[in-house]
């Protein structure tokens, strides 16, 4: 199939960038949106253009690395989904598409589809841990988690940190990524002994990261590769009240 | 370190420190709010006893000051419940404000192509909904609180709550504003009641359907509610 790609290309962070259009030809139904960008960039090449950059490690939805808009869906609109996992039979021939960055403010483009996503690394930076002493290896089991709480902690440490949900909230809100990280860890017992400060941290964080504030459209929930849900937000609220009421005195 | 994130940190006093963080300002609009929705039920509730005839309603506007005798004086209750509004409203107002002020500024640079996917129309008229009724309710007071404004000279008397809102409402433009106003609070409270409850903690993936139902239908009603009376006014059926 031909497909016709509205991408958008900037040459550096300072740079004032705009979209060009590209025709792709022989795209095949069994190949991923990123190796359809592949076979684009191998043509802009070939005729000594610069290839469209953007983001991509483990191909294969675990990593984190790959997202941007296509047609105004971050990571395409297929639920559980990232755009390297996405495949190219779900588009149809003389398709027209648009791919559109990450825009926050908090996440500057660095090149054409890549941004610089290094605010999440400082939220995690600020209590995404637990510290544990040295030493010999504690007994597998020495600590029993109940199954819910590990099931919730497993469900939110599925986050890959990928910023579909800054992306697509109109607030530009890392909520849903900073309630998925708090999440893991507060509801493990490992977790517990820095709990509140940990919330407190992280959210001091994301506020400090320019990020905005969440006003539940739930749109973050809509287009998480990984479905973690909002549900999570509101336990993070919940954790940050009673970090905020119970540590004074401290 | 941002001076809030310092302020949460650092505050000597933990409501302080709450309203600090952008967190604790959401907390602050959900409890306001939910104080404000109450409010509304009640009013919408007393308004239906239009219906019940002019002895009925007016007899209410005078039971509602003298309620509480002998502990509280004449009209201090209403005073009470008015002050206590006007502080959540404030305080619901100022929040939204700055929220927004902020959330503005974290996408300088705006998308070109970006779709909707999962948001509702309650959700995306919050912000200029709110500011219509935020007008309304100034317009309100100045209305059928005060009769300052709307009326013939000598047409407002006070107490005379029934004769009140028949002259009122007879005017069809300030009715159809009020029905407007309405409808900026149906939606304001489809999306507001629910995220109210998301934003304290309450909805999980298993009850927030049913939540979103029970959300809608408040809103539901309490429109249906307020806009009966001028409705019936303008028909002719309250006169």
């Amino acid at each position: 199939m031909n497909l016709t790609l509205k991408v958008w290309r900037q040459q550096d962070a300072k740079a004032a960038g705009k979209f060009v259009s590209y025709q792709v030809q022989n795209v095949t139904p069994d190949m991923s949106f990123l190796e359809m960008l592949d076979l684009l960039n191998e043509n802009l090449q070939t005729k000594g253009e610069a290839p469209v950059v953007f983001e991509h490690d483990c191909r294969e939805g675990i990593c984190g690395s790959c997202g941007f808009l296509i047609n105004g869906v971050a990571h395409g609109g297929h639920r559980g989904t990232t755009v390297c996992q996405l495949s190219m039979r779900f588009f149809k021939d003389g398709d027209s598409l648009t791919l559109e960055p990450w825009r926050a403010k908090a996440f500057p483009v660095l090149r054409d589809l890549a941004v610089d996503r290094s605010a999440f690394d400082r939220i995690i930076q600020a209590g995404g841990f637990i510290s544990a002493p040295t030493g010999g290896a504690p007994d597998a089991n020495a600590i029993l988690v109940p199954k819910n709480d590990a099931e919730r902690a497993f469900d939110a440490a599925a986050c890959i940190g990928c910023g579909a949900c800054v992306a697509a909230c109109p607030n530009a809100a890392a909520m849903l990524f900073t309630s998925a990280k708090i999440t893991h860890l507060n509801s493990l017992p490992q977790g517990q002994p820095q709990r509140d400060q940990r919330t407190l941290d992280m959210v001091a964080a994301m506020t400090e990261e320019d990020f905005g504030s969440c006003t539940n459209h739930g749109e973050c929930e809509a287009v998480c590769p990984k479905e973690i849900p909002i549900e999570f937000i509101g336990r993070m609220n919940r954790d940050l009240i009673h970090a905020t009421l119970h540590r004074r005195g401290e | 370190m941002t001076e809030s994130a310092v302020a949460t940190k650092a505050a000597p006093n933990r409501l302080l420190a709450l309203w600090s963080s952008v967190i604790g300002k959401k907390v602050v609009m959900a409890l306001t709010g939910a104080v404000l929705v109450l409010f509304v039920i009640a009013h919408m509730v007393g308004n239906l006893k239009i219906f019940s005839g002019p002895v009925e309603i007016n007899a209410y506007s005078r039971f509602l000051r003298e309620v509480g005798y002998p502990e509280l004086g004449y009209g201090q209750l209403l005073w009470i419940v008015r002050i206590v509004l006007l502080i959540c409203a404030v305080l619901h107002i100022t929040a939204a404000t700055q929220l927004t002020v902020m959330n503005r500024k974290a996408r300088p640079i705006g998308y070109e192509s970006k779709k909707d996917v999962e948001t509702t129309w309650g959700a995306l008229t919050m912000r200029w909904g709110g500011v219509l009724l935020a007008v309304f309710i100034v317009f309100h007071l100045f209305h059928f609180t005060a009769g300052m404004v709307g009326f013939q000279p000598g047409q407002f008397e006070h107490l005379m709550v029934y004769q009140n809102v028949v002259a009122g409402f007879s005017v069809v433009s300030i009715a159809l504003f009020y029905i407007l106003a309405m409808c900026a609070l149906c939606l304001h409270l489809d999306h507001g009641i629910w995220s109210a409850l998301q934003t304290l903690g309450w909805v999980t993936t298993d009850n927030t359907k049913s939540l979103r139902i029970i959300s809608r239908l408040i809103a539901i009603v309490i429109f249906a509610g307020f806009i009966s009376v001028p409705i019936s006014v303008l028909a002719g059926w309250v006169r």
